[in-house]
């Protein structure tokens, strides 16, 4: 479906917001469509929960409008948003137990008791909780209080549903499970989710399409393949996943592919970001993209200085003519050869796969 | 070896145990010297004749619980009917106290929040003004509030000097006056318990309340209030226990019309006009009263430990 033609749920308008001389959000403008799993992701500081909040109505924000299906909801309480959260410590009531939890913001909104009761174990089946719903918050473990809190957000049946970190305190495998467990819930559901974390890994494998930030702005929007593939700058391309970035001569720019210059003077035919410009900039290439070959075949030489393993992989570093070090990646099969340190070695670049970047 | 280690794991513990015993005496003399043998004296006379110029004759006598709840007539031998002077007293003493409870409870718990959501050093600094007054000695500060309240005092002054009223408020010597005293008396223990409650509650049940469409009284009412509870209930007893056996404010504010339990037991003690078998015995009611009010405490603590 083409871009255009989805509805808005959520529209950042050139949102700003300061605390004193410190500015959280820089301009923010960002499109999140109905029933899609959106993902805010960037190391911590960097804005994503204050974006997040900014929604729910905890922060206030100084410039711009936030519109919820159109509306301008800059306004409104916290009560008054049709969004619900699952919070990061999940802050379930801690007086009441996982029915009553569930139950509670149906009760605010004045649903009759039967029918909140009704509903409640609804949402308890959904999260797979229906034998837990007599016990209080302290009896559960971490995974079944993050469900009570999935729970009792969805239980209202917003139409937005924030998640704000809502796997950081799990343990990996757990939390391997259940990022598929609530990727299959949006999709049940139809709810647009809108994820906060700093782990690339989860924004990966779970979204829709992700929202990079950095320093309060948005880097890149885009689906996983995209942000990891396309990236348009070097933050982007050394935060979601490794990089190398290698100093080039670049020409110029012509329908998104450009001619750079390698040290060593090997050209190379690739593609070029919105923003690249000739003169001297940055190629990216993924470590896993760089192939070693015979030295008469190679667009890039150098020796190399360290061999590290890494179980599923072998890690070389390579010291190019420049003094700059390319990391390669070597999979660890039987069929592998592993250059020894100290040994001059030629590699090739993936053009398909490197990318001259934006400033 | 291996007998060697557990010979001397043992002799360990023994002694252990033994200091354990040696360390608990402090507490086991404290609570003997000032709670046991206080309020067993105070048992022991409530059950004995009066001596007429103060102290009691070794006789054992229900007289004193007699006199409290029956009217004899003047000679003590007409039939018995309920004596309503001291239940009065008793009942005025719960109800002054209850009030200056929930006094204390309506202007300590915003004060608690205010300050629990204050940032560190602000903070402490509210706390320690909260305190501030009471280095100073109660006597004084009731005296002062009599000196503040009374027909020409400051505060009458400064209300006719802005036309607010055209003659005196009679504060002085009403039931007012005294759950004021009481009021200024015990707010601390009100604002403190509240406080160390507020200060670990979570501010996110608060936006998670909001989020979920909770009113900013349904998030109180609801959320903040349940999970505080501890702190008011225990700061409820510690204004209203204190307040029901308090003498200076019913004295120095309230006059003879406001008399409370507190007095009446004082001028027992006082002088040669005493009784001290009925003192005892007042005072033994009160106990009384006190720890009906903690059982009730003691119980909805446990329900709640429960859950």
């Amino acid at each position: 479906m083409a871009n255009s033609d989805r509805q808005v749920a959520v529209k950042f308008e050139t949102v700003s917001k300061r605390y004193g001389t410190f500015t959280a959000l820089k301009q923010v403008s960002l499109d999140i469509f109905d029933n899609e799993f959106f993902t805010l992701l960037g190391p911590s500081g960097c804005g994503k929960t204050t974006l997040l909040r900014s929604i729910a109505g905890f922060e206030d924000i100084q410039d711009g409008a936030i519109r919820l299906f159109g509306e301008d909801i800059a306004e409104l309480p916290p009560n008054k948003r049709s969004v619900n959260t699952v919070f990061q410590n999940y802050a379930l009531f801690p007086h009441m137990d996982v029915t009553e939890n569930v139950m509670f913001g149906l009760r605010m909104l004045g649903t009759s008791e039967a029918e909140a009761r009704k509903r409640a174990q609804e949402v308890l089946d959904l999260v797979q909780l229906q034998s837990f719903a007599d016990r209080m918050p302290n009896q559960l473990s971490g995974g079944q209080q993050q469900r009570v809190a999935l729970a009792r957000a969805l239980a209202p049946n917003p139409r937005v549903l924030l998640l704000d970190e809502p796997l950081s305190a799990l343990d990996l495998k757990l939390r391997q499970a259940v990022r598929l467990e609530l990727q299959e819930l949006q999709k049940d559901t139809g709810i647009t989710f809108i994820f906060v974390t700093h782990d690339q890994e989860e924004a990966l494998t779970m979204s829709d399409r992700i929202a990079v930030i950095n320093a309060g702005e948005v880097q890149q929007v885009g689906n996983a393949r995209e942000i990891y593939e396309e990236p348009n700058n070097a933050f982007v391309a050394s935060f979601i996943g490794e990089t190398n970035l290698i100093k080039v001569d670049v020409g110029e720019p012509q329908d998104g592919k450009v001619a750079a210059t390698l040290p060593g003077g090997v050209q190379l035919n690739c593609s070029a970001a919105v923003g690249a410009h000739a003169g001297s900039g940055h190629l990216s290439i993924r470590p896993e993209r760089v192939n070693f070959c015979p030295l008469d075949k190679a667009n890039l030489t150098g020796t190399v200085q360290r061999v590290v393993y890494l179980g599923t992989d072998m890690q070389v570093e390579v010291a190019i003519q420049s003094g700059q070090t390319i990391n390669a990646r070597v999979q660890n099969t039987q069929m592998a050869v592993i250059p020894s340190i100290g040994e001059t070695v030629g590699m090739q670049l993936d053009a398909a796969a490197a990318r001259v970047l934006g400033a | 070896m291996a007998a060697d280690i557990s010979s001397g794991g043992s002799s360990t513990i023994t002694t252990y145990q033994g200091q354990g015993a040696r360390m608990m005496l402090p507490a086991w003399v404290i609570i003997g010297f000032f709670l046991v043998l206080p309020v067993g004296m105070m048992l022991v006379y409530s059950f004995l004749t009066k001596e007429f110029r103060g102290g009691v004759i070794w006789d054992f006598s229900l007289a004193a619980y007699d006199q409290f709840f029956f009217d004899r007539g003047l000679f003590g031998d007409e039939p018995p009917k309920i004596e309503w002077t001291y239940i009065t007293i008793f009942w005025r003493s719960i109800w002054q106290a209850a009030v200056a409870t929930v006094l204390c409870l309506l202007i300590g718990f915003p004060t608690a929040w205010f300050i629990a959501t204050r940032a560190g050093p602000a903070r402490s600094i509210w706390l320690f003004a909260i305190t501030i007054p009471y280095w100073v000695n109660l006597l004084i500060r009731t005296i002062s509030m009599k000196f503040l309240i009374r027909d020409n005092g400051p505060l009458n002054e400064f209300l006719l000097a802005i036309g607010v009223i055209g003659e005196p408020i009679g504060l002085i010597n009403t039931n007012f006056a005294v759950q004021l005293g009481l009021f200024y008396s015990y707010l601390p223990f009100m604002v403190l318990p509240i406080y160390a409650s507020v200060e670990r509650y979570n501010m996110a049940y608060s936006e998670a309340a909001a989020d979920l469409y909770a009113s900013k009284w349904a998030a109180l009412r609801f959320v903040v209030l349940p999970i505080v509870k501890p702190g008011i209930i225990a700061g409820c007893i510690l204004v209203f226990v204190p307040s029901l056996g308090a003498f200076l404010a019913p004295d120095l504010l309230g006059g003879a019309k406001n008399f409370m339990i507190g007095s009446l037991i004082e001028e027992q003690f006082k002088g040669n006009a005493g009784n001290w078998p009925f003192g005892a015995a007042a005072s033994m009611i009160l106990l009384s009263m006190v720890l009906v009010v903690l059982a009730f405490y003691a119980r909805a603590q446990t329900k709640a430990g429960d859950r």
